[in-house]
């Protein structure tokens, strides 16, 4: 079988790998190499998901095992199911978008030649770890992907991007070396062997006391709490995001940080169902102070960047209690929920992106009016901005009453509190619009250009695909319910068992 | 008592010989070949060869070898599979090392003083530079330290390993005491590390009578036999195994036997800093295995306090002073120190998985400590006059290098981040294979410190990327630093980073090597 899957992964490094070995004389290029890498990934993405079997998507597709260092127990082994699809879609659509939204960003030919590249790495990294079949492989590239985002935050960006860089990479290193102790467990605890990493192996032969299994959970769970991020070790995120660029960040929060949620249904559940089960009521806790949390902090921000950063934290903390919840209808909408949010909140850097290009600031207080100068640019900001806040007819309402309504039955409590973010998150968009876009026009802002025509071809796909979805839900779902059904019964099969 | 001549099998100890033969050669090369530039590239081809050749032995016997291995001398010598493996891991260390002696910078000075008998500063110093002497001794010195080492990893007899420890540290002190530049501070560091590696020889000594007392025994597997019958532990044994110990974690740099390696990695010249990081540390390391293996491994509950006590300390001690580090050679030893805690964690429970962990271990460190140092060595302050002077050790002076010299600082990045444990790197598979040793035994508490401080540890190397990287040259101290460009050096560095990256992304070819050396020849007999 065609090999779709290793391809995705190596296409964007071989790219990364290009650029750097480009001449100097053709560093000028390197934007539309990197785009066109980047689309000839899209591409192939998109022939890849028309062979992908709806009808089996719980299962992994395209799978692909290579023996790799079998003296540990690991390989390359890839697969994807419907909710590795749809996150790799996400992946291959944004950044293309992104790398097309900071066109302009660079004048120094080796910085951009740079900043390409190291997305390009990221990428590469992204595709491998929503793809990865083997817990060490998806640790490696876990791990390996802090690199280039290390160098993406700390090179390019505001001033305090050195700060904030050190900060995301100690959190996260932190996070990771935890995990590192239950990844070596796990060889332990699993049956052995050239191929004991397998998800599939561990799952069928795992067999471990309550503590190690609650241990382990802890491990991996907090990792994947750092990179989601949930309250209280979301602290990196609006310092990164403040002052990394606008698509870095972009990136980061719509498709990165899903691996932590990703992480959370794909391997805490399915590897640890039991302490899951035990974990689920502190872990629902804690989301439930994420989304109130976020919102109450989003509301306070001036400086749109952390602003657009709070309110994931909050969202972030709506796909946690849908996935702690253990039902069908929740997970769905957990899952669907991490794809519209990557579309929504991507779009929302971007978009906040333009504006600082245009005036220098992410602080709210310096806009006002802009309405009448930039119509265009007003619409489309509303629009995101009212996708960002659940409004009916764009796609994350559904994932986000999905997760409520089936989250209510075992967790209503927590659903009834959370729903206040409803409300809350309609005052920090709504208020934010209203500073930036509405009253008398500032006269310095007089002169701020209307949306252009490459900033229309980075917002217009993902507001359309946004309504799209908000209409026609079903085409996601079909690709969520199995695998969710699957989770599901993974984590009630222990609960009957034990 | 009457003595008979022991049956020596000779073809086995063949790349010993190889080696310590072209020592000797190269000591009457120096006596005889009267011009220093003819003399070092004699010396060095010599010396390259004399390696090569041993290295291709080893690989025969390798392929040759029935079994676990030879029985070479009786009870005190062996050449098995894991001796085999680790001289290799020597041997790539020495044609590393050899290769950074030899280099030399853009204006052609070694790393080494024109005449190590003159007091610096003297006018004896001046003279001998003016006339372009060289001190080529080195290379018959590092030949002695490799052949005295590769020997420390096959004696089996407690009195035996004590002529290999002395063969290879005296050449080792003499070494560190040659730096060109600095010289009051290399000299100190020498005599630093000859008073202290004297007194550990010293308590090795006492511990190894004492045991000799107890069990009336000197090789390994008769002393791990007598252990076995003396049913309750008595204080002198246990005392004796403490003192040899000791002897040991001092070579290896583990807290609190550590306070040379901070100065002697300082003082040392910096192609001797880097053979002696990557090489004294696998022998030393090499030597515990095999002792610990095959000799003490019925006390394994007595001592496994001791091992777990300097792991710790040593972890935590090296991660917390290299952080307040301001000079790049000071945070590589202690970088060093914490490594040589990791490197104790492994011996958690003596498990199996411990034999293979530990070469590739310390093969992934030496080859980063090498690559390491040699950046250090090209890392250079600019004198008045715009030649290359003296190396830029300073933190600060290593500001904007990833602008100076993209490969250089790439190369150092690739090598912290091995020494970090990220992922694709040579050094996140060993550390994977230590902390598994480590958990297989038992050692959950270790492999937890070890992970807090690995997270600390990552602090400091990043913060030296962050410097290369993503720190602007300060104003003003634009032409203060000069990159230099011995191609030696380059090549070294080349090679390193390039094993690094091999070893990090596709290491099931060393692993499966090594698993095949996880067998020792004990000898049953006599």
């Amino acid at each position: 079988m065609f090999p779709f899957l290793t391809i995705l992964v190596a296409l964007p490094a071989v790219g990364a790998a290009l650029l750097w070995a480009l001449p100097a004389t053709a560093r000028g290029r390197a934007r539309e190499i990197a785009l066109g890498v980047t689309g000839l990934e899209l591409l192939l993405f998109a022939i890849m998901a028309t062979q992908f079997d709806k009808a089996d998507a719980g299962a992994f597709q395209f799978s692909e095992t290579y023996s790799w260092i079998p003296q540990i127990g690991t390989s390359w082994a890839l697969g994807i199911n419907g909710i590795g699809l749809l996150l790799i879609a996400l992946a291959v659509i944004l950044t293309p978008l992104a790398i097309l939204a900071g066109w302009r960003e660079d004048t120094d030919l080796k910085a951009r030649r740079d900043y390409l590249a190291l997305i390009l790495l990221s990428l590469s990294f992204m595709v491998g770890i929503f793809a990865a079949r083997d817990v060490f492989l998806f640790y490696v590239m876990f791990e390996a992907m802090l690199i280039p985002l290390y160098f993406l935050i700390g090179r390019f960006g505001g001033e305090q991007r050195r700060y904030a860089a050190v900060k995301f990479l100690l959190y996260s290193l932190a996070g990771g070396l935890i995990m590192l102790v239950a990844v070596v467990a796990l060889y332990f605890q699993g049956g052995g062997g050239e191929q004991a990493f397998l998800t599939d192996n561990l799952v069928a032969t795992l067999d471990m006391s309550t503590t190690t299994e609650r241990l382990m959970f802890l491990a991996f769970f907090l990792a994947f709490a750092i990179k989601a991020p949930m309250v209280p070790v979301h602290t990196w995120l609006p310092d990164v995001a403040e002052t990394a660029r606008p698509g870095t960040t972009a990136l980061l929060v719509a498709v990165l940080d899903k691996i932590g949620t990703f992480g959370m249904i794909t391997l805490c559940l399915v590897l640890f169902p039991n302490a899951a089960q035990w974990a689920a009521p502190a872990i629902i806790v804690l989301a439930v102070i994420s989304v109130i949390y976020g919102a109450l902090m989003a509301i306070g921000q001036r400086d749109m960047l952390r602003l657009v950063s709070y309110t994931s934290v909050s969202h972030f903390g709506v796909m946690i209690l849908g996935i702690f919840a253990f039902q069908q209808t929740s997970i769905e909408g957990a899952a669907l929920y991490m794809f519209n949010h990557g579309l929504s909140t991507g779009a929302l850097f971007l978009l906040v992106g333009f504006l600082v290009a245009r005036t220098g600031t992410a602080d709210v207080q310096a806009y006002g009016g802009l309405q009448r100068v930039v119509p265009v640019f007003a619409g489309t900001f509303l629009v995101v901005g009212l996708s960002s806040l659940s409004l009916p007819g764009l796609s994350p309402f559904v994932s986000e009453i999905m997760v409520f309504v089936g989250a209510y039955p075992v967790a209503a409590a927590a659903v009834i509190v959370s729903a206040i973010s409803v409300v809350l998150a309609a005052l920090y968009i709504l208020l934010t619009y209203q500073r930036v876009f509405t009253g008398p026009p500032r006269e310095e802002l007089s002169a701020t250009r209307e949306l252009t025509l490459r900033e229309r071809l980075v917002a217009w796909p993902l507001v359309a695909l946004m309504v799209l979805l908000g209409f026609v839900p079903g085409i996601a779902i079909d690709y969520l319910s199995d695998p969710a059904a699957d989770v599901v019964a993974q984590v009630t099969i222990e609960e009957a068992g034990a | 008592m009457t003595f008979t001549t022991p049956e020596i099998a000779w073809a086995p100890l063949a790349p010993i010989i190889i080696v310590l033969g072209a020592a000797s050669i190269g000591v009457l090369i120096e006596a005889f070949v009267r011009t220093p530039a003819t003399r070092r590239t004699v010396q060095l081809i010599l010396g390259l060869v004399s390696m090569a050749a041993a290295l291709g032995t080893l690989a025969v016997q390798w392929a040759s070898l029935d079994g676990a291995g030879t029985q070479v001398m009786r009870l005190m010598l062996t050449v098995d599979r894991q001796a085999l493996a680790w001289q290799s891991v020597i041997l790539v260390f020495g044609l590393l090392g050899i290769l950074l002696f030899a280099s030399r910078t853009r204006s052609g000075e070694t790393a080494f003083t024109p005449l190590g008998a003159a007091t610096p500063g003297s006018i004896e110093e001046t003279l001998a530079r003016r006339r372009g002497l060289e001190v080529t001794e080195v290379f018959p010195l590092l030949l002695f330290a490799v052949g005295g080492m590769m020997l420390f990893t096959c004696v089996t007899d407690y009195i035996f390993l004590f002529v290999a420890l002395e063969v290879f540290s005296l050449a080792l002190y003499i070494m560190v005491a040659l730096a060109r530049r600095r010289r009051l501070m290399s000299h100190e560091a020498a005599l630093k590390y000859f008073l202290l590696g004297a007194f550990s020889s010293a308590i090795y000594l006492f511990g190894v009578a004492l045991v000799y007392g107890a069990t009336t025994q000197t090789s390994f597997a008769a002393v791990g036999r007598a252990i076995d019958v003396i049913s309750d532990r008595d204080g002198l044994l246990l005392a004796g195994v403490v003192l040899i110990l000791v002897g040991l974690l001092f070579k290896i740099g583990a807290v609190p036997f550590h306070s040379w390696t901070p100065d002697a990695y300082q003082g040392a010249p910096t192609p001797v800093t880097a053979f002696m990081g990557a090489a004294t540390k696998a022998a030393a390391t090499a030597a515990l295995v095999r002792i610990l293996y095959t000799s003490l491994h019925p006390l394994e509950w007595e001592i496994s306090w001791m091992l777990w006590a300097t792991a710790i300390a040593s972890m935590a001690l090296g991660t917390v002073l290299a952080l307040v580090q301001t000079n790049v050679k000071r945070m590589l030893a202690y970088s060093s120190v914490a490594h040589a805690g990791f490197i104790l964690v492994a011996f958690a429970g003596l498990t199996a998985e411990a034999v293979v962990a530990l070469p590739f271990y310390l093969l992934a460190y030496g080859l980063a400590t090498i690559g390491a140092f040699a950046v250090v060595s090209q890392v250079r302050e600019r004198t008045e006059d715009g030649a290359v002077g003296a190396e830029a050790v300073r933190l600060g002076q290593w500001a904007g290098l990833g602008k100076r010299s993209p490969l250089l600082a790439g190369a150092m990045s690739l090598f912290l981040l091995s020494f970090a444990g990220i992922p694709l790197t040579a050094g996140f598979i060993g550390k994977f294979e230590v902390f598994s040793a480590a958990v297989a035994g038992g050692g959950w508490p270790l492999v937890l410190i070890a992970v807090i401080a690995s997270a600390i540890a990552a602090f400091f190397y990043v913060r030296l990327v962050v410097l290369m990287f993503l720190t602007d040259v300060p104003e003003g101290a634009e032409d203060s630093i000069e990159v230099d460009d011995s191609p030696l050096t380059r090549f070294v560095v080349v090679v390193t980073a390039a094993a690094v990256l091999v070893l990090g992304i596709l290491p099931a070819g060393a692993l499966n090597l090594f698993e095949n050396a996880a067998q020792f020849l004990v000898t049953a007999n006599g």
